[in-house]
């Protein structure tokens, strides 16, 4: 049952399910997938900078990644500035705490404008792939 | 309508004012100043510079296209400062390669040059470098007041899948690093520009393609309004500087 209430989630764009995806304060406590990310497959993302696009404006513990952003703050220490939940709302869709952050809505297609034809419809990361990200972001001790 | 202390006449008022209070580093600052020497001294040394080839070509595309019939080369001089413009005939704004294409359809009888080819390239950096040195002297005509309003609209709306809007690169993150890159204030003052991303040179339409390509949005079709109305807003917003064409840029 739980696998196939999780499969039908993912059926959903992110648009959808944005808007009913549960979140408490300033966070989403519950996995977009109803299980953990994989916290190896979260940072092959993060480095990825077609997929994660992470560094373009972060910049984070890589020592051997050249040419880290600074648009935005460091990753290191992220998991003990924010929690699982708030990581992922973060991620999910940074508008709901900041209208104007620069950072992208990795989960919802609500309010975009004149988006490119390649990526109409489409959420910048999956739901497996923002859980993988969070999975890893929460190991950023320091 | 346009209340006089709002919109543009302030940001002006407010720009001087700013430039007499803490002098002209306030001011629009040109991508020249914070490239590498290396780059910088490309740029300056005409003999290096590679957009200094395509200016020879349109000088001689200039005479072979029939252009001197009509003009000199020194009545071309700060033509380009003071683009785009607006055209009665079409009762709408007009760039430089649209000139030289409306010149060559109405008046030659001619087919037109594809806007981003050979040709057209390089008499659009031909006539633009008769301006080079001039400061930036956007069009007076009042006409261009609204044009300049949509560009600045186009200018500040987020766009694409990431979306982002152009004055929060270039306004708000100017300095900072995106990924190595370092962000420019993004003024248009030397195009066409030879750019090492391209090998080549481009028109500042194509630049412009490059970030809506690259905050994922759909780019408008090349020629369009909306980017006579971005560049006619850019001209606005760097008033002042001097025309660098053919400029260089990473």
């Amino acid at each position: 049952m739980r696998a196939f209430l999780a499969a039908a989630l993912l059926c959903l764009d992110g648009a959808a399910f944005a808007q009913n995806v549960p979140v408490v304060g300033d966070a989403i406590p519950a996995s977009l997938t109803g299980m953990p990310g994989d916290p190896a497959r979260g940072r092959a993302i993060v480095l990825d900078r077609q997929r994660g696009l992470c560094l373009l404006c972060h910049s984070g513990p890589f020592p051997e990644e050249r040419f880290q952003g600074d648009l935005a703050p460091s990753l290191a220490g992220a998991g003990t500035r924010w929690s699982e939940g708030q990581l992922r709302l973060r991620m999910v869709d940074g508008r709901r705490l900041n209208p104007d952050t620069i950072m992208p809505s990795y989960f919802s297609t609500e309010g975009l404008r004149r988006v490119g034809r390649a990526w109409q419809g489409r959420t910048v990361l999956t739901a497996e792939e923002i859980e993988d990200v969070v999975a890893f972001l929460v190991t950023l001790r320091d | 309508m346009n209340h006089p202390w709002t919109g543009p006449r302030l940001a002006r008022v407010a720009l001087l004012l700013a430039v007499a209070v803490f002098g002209p580093a306030a001011g629009p600052r040109s991508g020249f100043e914070t490239m590498s020497p290396e780059l910088r001294a490309m740029q300056q040394d005409d003999l290096a510079n590679p957009g200094m080839l395509h200016v020879a070509e349109g000088e001689a595309q200039f005479q072979q296209q029939g252009c001197t019939a009509c003009h000199s080369a020194e009545a071309m001089q700060g033509v380009a400062a003071r683009y785009p413009a607006f055209d009665a005939a079409r009762d709408g704004p007009i760039d430089l390669a649209g000139r030289i294409a409306q010149c060559r359809e109405e008046r030659q009888g001619r087919a037109p040059l594809p806007r981003e080819g050979k040709e057209m390239l390089a008499l659009s950096v031909f006539v633009a470098h008769q301006s080079r040195g001039l400061p930036l002297t956007p069009n007076p005509d009042p006409r261009m007041e609204f044009v300049r309003r949509q560009g600045e609209a186009l200018f500040r709306e987020r766009r694409g899948q990431l979306n982002l809007s152009c004055g929060q690169c270039h306004d708000d993150n100017a300095g900072r690093r995106l990924a190595g890159s370092l962000i420019p204030e993004g003024h248009a003052n030397g195009y066409p520009l030879y750019r090492l991303e391209w090998q080549g040179l481009g028109s500042l339409q194509r630049r412009l393609r490059n970030c809506m390509v690259g905050v994922r949005s759909e780019p408008f079709a090349p020629g369009a309004a909306e980017y006579i109305a971005l560049e006619a807003f850019l001209a606005e917003r760097a008033r002042g500087l001097v025309v660098e064409t053919p400029a260089v840029r990473p």
